[in-house]
């Protein structure tokens, strides 16, 4: 009887979700697996009928193809600098902002709050052309602080760690350091940031893949090969007017590593992170 | 006596309020950064496009104010119009089939005797960590014009003769909504399936006593206690599919071919390759009173289906 009822819960058969979760897990994983399959293979093996389904031998071939058309490490570099930056700097005014909104009392609070919820809703494409002068203006066409720091701008950061400093850091526990004679931002930095470690991992997440994948706005302003993410070099393998697969491939594919790479390690973290701001938001 | 005994009970009052007032100065200094950023990457270029509109400029020379040209010249442009139907096809393209599989595969996955749950969950999730421009660019090596593109391949294996996926109508649309439907629906997947998990198991429990059949346990419970999550789901992909650029750029290049181009597009075209700035404001505005209007139906049908 018990067993039964057990059986009955679940509501496909077993060999059906295994099948459906089989093809779902294929089709998610092979055109990565590809990826790979063309970045070691030569032009010609790729285009064939039959492609290459198997890895060749033109691993090394292909990437330093790639390192002669465009400035790969270089790009990586600006990537990894640009993301890094911006996260930083995004944990840290959030936060702040963040511990004001939830544990400061001031006139207007909750009006600004509601500002800030509500600039989430306009598309980044409304003000893109004036941000393009701005940067001209500015002078900060190909510098990476044309992306930067409009990047330090993220409404649902602040919205994100209000929640939870709300919520983890108990209002006893500033009272008490006030007492002491603890001044604001120690309060802050002694007490409420090694309380919300875990909102800072998720929000980090969320930021540094959002900077390391942009695209439209990179494309915008970096013109220089100097200056560009990984995302606007990408873009320079397949404008060539020689379209070598294997060469951009294999670009592509170093490309996505990195990222990949950290996200199996943390999983759990990741996927948590990116589907539970969604859904708080 | 009673001097001293009213200043020692004005001397906290005043500290109390002194403090008060450093607080809320604190408070201030603190927002303050996300205000001043706002003011001058945000709000500013916001106001300015709403003025640009109305002007013609080239970026570099004088301005000069041309009332509505820039909406008329854009509205009566048949390339805006296509790549407006162009956005709304593929919107409906992509969207639709990701979230139906979504919900398939957040419902296998919830599953209670499934093994390698956590490889599966992994496995689906990974497509959205891949950037934008890297999966334009497989799905662009897979879905080539030639026999030897894989998508041809597997058309051929049906005895058609292959799709010229990159130059007709609706090869691009299917080539780029596939783009978008691969990276998207693990994650629309997994924001199921912490939805599913959401809901109690007696209310399945109590189904089974009652006799309901698989379909009517989904039916009557699953699909009525996801509707918050389907409605989250449905107005973030849509407002996404409305902004779509990465792929189409990606993958029809700088031909801006029309059979691809989508309003993103079209404004980027108008504003860095055409150097109209006036057109392609307007052009930004329009997308904006668009956006406006179908998150107002969204939220007006979710509302009334919540009822």
């Amino acid at each position: 009887m018990e067993n039964q009822q057990k059986q009955l819960r679940f509501s496909f058969p077993k060999m059906f979700v295994y099948l459906i979760l089989s093809i779902g897990a294929f089709l998610s994983i092979f055109p990565l697996y590809w990826m790979f399959v063309m970045a070691t293979n030569h032009n010609s093996a790729i285009n064939n009928v039959p492609p290459a389904f198997l890895p060749g031998d033109e691993l090394v071939t292909n990437f330093t193809n790639v390192v002669n058309t465009i400035e790969f490490f270089g790009a990586i570099w600006n990537s990894f600098i640009v993301a890094t930056v911006t996260t930083i700097g995004v944990l840290f005014l959030c936060s702040l902002a963040g511990y004001a909104f939830a544990k400061f009392n001031f006139k207007g609070k909750n009006f600004l709050f509601v500002a800030i919820l509500v600039t989430m809703m306009i598309p980044p494409q409304l003000g893109l052309i004036p941000q393009y002068i701005i940067i001209t203006k500015l002078d900060w066409l190909n510098d990476l602080k044309a992306i930067i720091f409009p990047g330090l701008i993220d409404a649902f950061g602040i919205f994100w760690m209000r929640q939870y400093i709300t919520s983890n850091v108990p209002d006893e526990l500033v009272d008490a350091a006030k007492i002491d004679g603890c001044n604001n931002f120690r309060i802050y930095w002694n007490i409420a940031v090694p309380v919300i470690i875990p909102a800072f991992a998720t929000l980090a997440i969320i930021k540094f893949m959002y900077i390391w994948n942009d695209f439209l706005w990179p494309l915008v302003v970096l013109r220089e090969e100097s200056s560009f993410t990984i995302q606007v070099a990408l873009r320079g393998l397949i404008d060539n007017y020689v379209r070598d697969n294997g060469m951009i491939m294999s670009g592509t594919f170093w490309a996505t590593v990195p990222l990949i790479i950290i996200f199996l390690l943390l999983n759990r973290l990741f996927i948590a992170s990116l589907t539970e701001g969604a859904v708080k938001s | 006596m009673s001097d001293s005994k009213s200043a020692n009970l004005k001397a906290p009052r005043r500290r109390r309020f002194s403090e008060e007032k450093k607080e809320a100065l604190t408070g201030y200094l603190y927002i303050s950064p996300f205000f001043i950023l706002f003011a001058i990457f945000g709000l500013f270029p916001i106001l300015f496009s709403f003025y640009l509109g109305f002007q013609k400029w080239n970026g570099l020379g004088e301005m000069e104010y041309v009332g509505f040209q820039n909406f008329e010249w854009i509205l009566t442009d048949p390339l805006f119009w296509k790549s407006l139907s162009n956005t709304l096809i593929m919107w409906i393209l992509g969207t639709l089939p990701q979230l139906l599989i979504g919900i398939i595969l957040a419902y296998a996955l919830n599953s209670t005797l499934i093994k390698l749950k956590s490889f599966f969950r992994v496995s689906i999730f990974m497509p959205y960590v891949t950037s934008t421009v890297a999966v334009a660019i497989v799905f662009g090596i897979m879905f080539n014009n030639q026999e030897f593109g894989l998508f041809n391949i597997i058309v051929g294996w049906f005895g058609a003769d292959p799709v010229s996926w990159g130059t007709s109508e609706w090869g691009v649309k299917v080539a780029i909504s596939t783009m978008v439907f691969w990276r998207w629906v693990g994650y629309n997947t997994i924001i199921y399936l912490a939805g599913l998990q959401g809901i109690p198991n007696e209310l399945y429990e109590a189904a089974v006593i009652d006799g309901a059949s698989v379909r009517q346990k989904i039916q009557y419970i699953t699909i009525p206690m996801l509707r918050p999550i389907i409605i989250l789901t449905v107005f973030t992909s849509t407002i996404g599919a409305l902004q779509l650029f990465t792929e189409p750029l990606i993958f029809i290049g700088r031909s801006y071919r029309e059979e691809g181009i989508t309003v993103v597009l079209y404004l980027y075209r108008e504003a860095f390759t055409n150097l109209a700035f006036g057109p392609a404001s307007a052009a930004a505005i329009i997308l904006f009173i668009i956006i406006i209007i179908i998150s107002t139906i969204n939220v007006w049908i979710a509302n009334r289906i919540g009822r």
